[in-house]
């Protein structure tokens, strides 16, 4: 019996998390009228074509925020609900290797959502997204969304075995994560051209998203195995 | 059949601890505790609430460090091959490890991957637990207690772990699943795994176990066979 790679292990908990997702369908059934409910709730907050339109992407990566927070809880309450952390940790699993299965089964997770909200938000604030602007946007929302799940899994791995994690979690990442709001918010701006923007205004805002996704993947991946066990 | 026909047989005793101090939260729930349990044995933990059965066998997982002292856990040191530890033992505390939303085989081969192992070992143990058959592909959150205590068992055959600890193996289980739960410890220990459990159930423990370290204050202070 050889033991498996870190590229293995992280797969067999990649395929573990999506798996458990598509089967208690947490995602479609739960999250994501959460996150469409949030983008109407803005409409009528600010109700008005021209104020919608400016602002569109900033609400659409403040609904994204907010809903990656219970996806992400929702990651860390299946190894925590069972005792499957510590059995995890016993079991001498690469927890370099446990760090990106969990981390890119939020990566999927979160595009699934990150589209949904993209098409609503096309369809409720009536913005229009350019021919010139899908590469721009595609590419810094696949960089946002490593980063996103990157500095997550660190700081959900890091509160699991803490009493009030529910709260503190959120208090944690949303601080650490706010240049991926405002890169993701600025590059989207570009990408539909909100505000008299051009595209190549969002490029410079990619570099910064991908920076910090392979800071915090990389970083991760490090620190995660001694921050749960400490 | 055995339970774990893979269990490490070496020469040095299962566990070794001399002086062994452990924190919880800076209260010593170890404090200068001595113990060797040879391989094979069935060592059962008692004690009041507080005596530190649980942070010992903590310890011994690899899970809690040792603040001071020294320790040996299937032939490795707890505090500086803490992996080698980990991946020699297993434990079963209140909670199984078990994902509610896989089956009981995707659980076992779930754990199974992460050591290497192959189907065959992932069925042997699920033959072993009696879990194949219409088990197998039941969801873990619809298994009865008793059920869902075989299959972390099922999880430690797999592991190939040679030494058990147990943290309350019987708690939650009715009279029948107690009985299963004894009936698989002793082929367990038949096979070549030490096992250490601590339990309320003292008459039941008692019979089951080949000798009773009892304990207060993080400290041993009764060991008889």
């Amino acid at each position: 019996m050889s033991s498996p790679s870190r590229l293995q292990v992280a797969r067999v908990v990649f395929a573990k998390d999506v798996r458990i997702e598509r089967r208690s369908k947490v995602l479609t059934s739960q999250i994501m009228p959460f996150a469409v409910v949030t983008l109407v709730l803005f409409a009528f907050a600010l109700d008005g074509d021209v104020i919608l339109q400016r602002t569109a992407p900033g609400l659409v990566w403040l609904a994204m925020l907010f809903s990656s927070m219970i996806i992400v809880q929702r990651s860390f309450a299946l190894e925590t609900a069972d005792g499957a952390l510590d059995a995890l940790r016993v079991a001498g699993a690469d927890m370099s290797a446990v760090f990106w299965g969990k981390c890119f089964a939020l990566v999927i997770q979160l595009l699934v959502l990150e589209l949904v909200l993209l098409a609503g938000a096309i369809v409720m604030y009536g913005i229009e997204l350019r021919g010139s602007g899908v590469v721009l946007l595609v590419t810094s929302s696949i960089s946002a969304t490593c980063g996103l799940s990157a500095v997550s899994t660190i700081y959900a791995g890091l509160a699991s075995g803490v009493r009030g994690r529910e709260s503190l979690l959120p208090l944690l990442v949303l601080p650490v994560a706010s240049p991926v709001l405002i890169g993701a918010t600025r590059a989207a701006e570009a990408a539909f051209g909100t505000g008299g923007t051009v595209v190549s205004e969002g490029w410079p805002w990619l570099g910064v998203l991908s920076v910090f996704a392979v800071v915090f993947g990389f970083g991760g991946s490090l620190a995660f195995g001694p921050l749960i066990d400490d | 059949m055995g339970v774990n026909p893979h269990a490490d047989t070496g020469e040095s005793p299962a566990v070794a601890l001399r002086d062994a101090v452990a924190l919880i939260s800076d209260f010593p729930a170890l404090a200068g505790l001595d113990l060797t349990v040879d391989r094979g044995e069935i060592v059962m933990l008692t004690g009041p609430n507080g005596a530190g059965k649980t942070t010992l066998l903590r310890v011994c997982a690899g899970l809690a460090p040792l603040a001071r002292g020294d320790g040996l856990v299937m032939g490795s040191d707890v505090t500086t091959e803490r992996e080698q530890v980990r991946r020699s033992v297993g434990m079963v505390a209140h909670s199984n490890g078990l994902y509610d939303e896989l089956t009981v085989q995707e659980n076992l081969e779930f754990w199974g991957s992460l050591i290497g192992a192959g189907d065959d070992e992932v069925h042997q143990a699920m033959s072993m637990m009696g879990l194949d058959g219409r088990l197998a592909s039941v969801l873990v959150r619809g298994l009865s207690a008793g059920q869902r205590r075989r299959t972390a068992f099922a999880i430690l055959v797999v592991r190939r772990a040679g030494l058990w600890l147990l943290d309350e193996p019987h708690a939650g289980l009715d009279s029948n699943a107690r009985d299963e739960v004894d009936n698989i410890l002793r082929q367990a220990s038949a096979s070549g795994a030490t096992v250490m459990l601590s339990s309320h159930e003292l008459d039941r423990a008692q019979k089951l176990a080949t000798r009773e370290v009892r304990l207060a204050g993080g400290v041993v202070v009764g060991d008889g066979r």
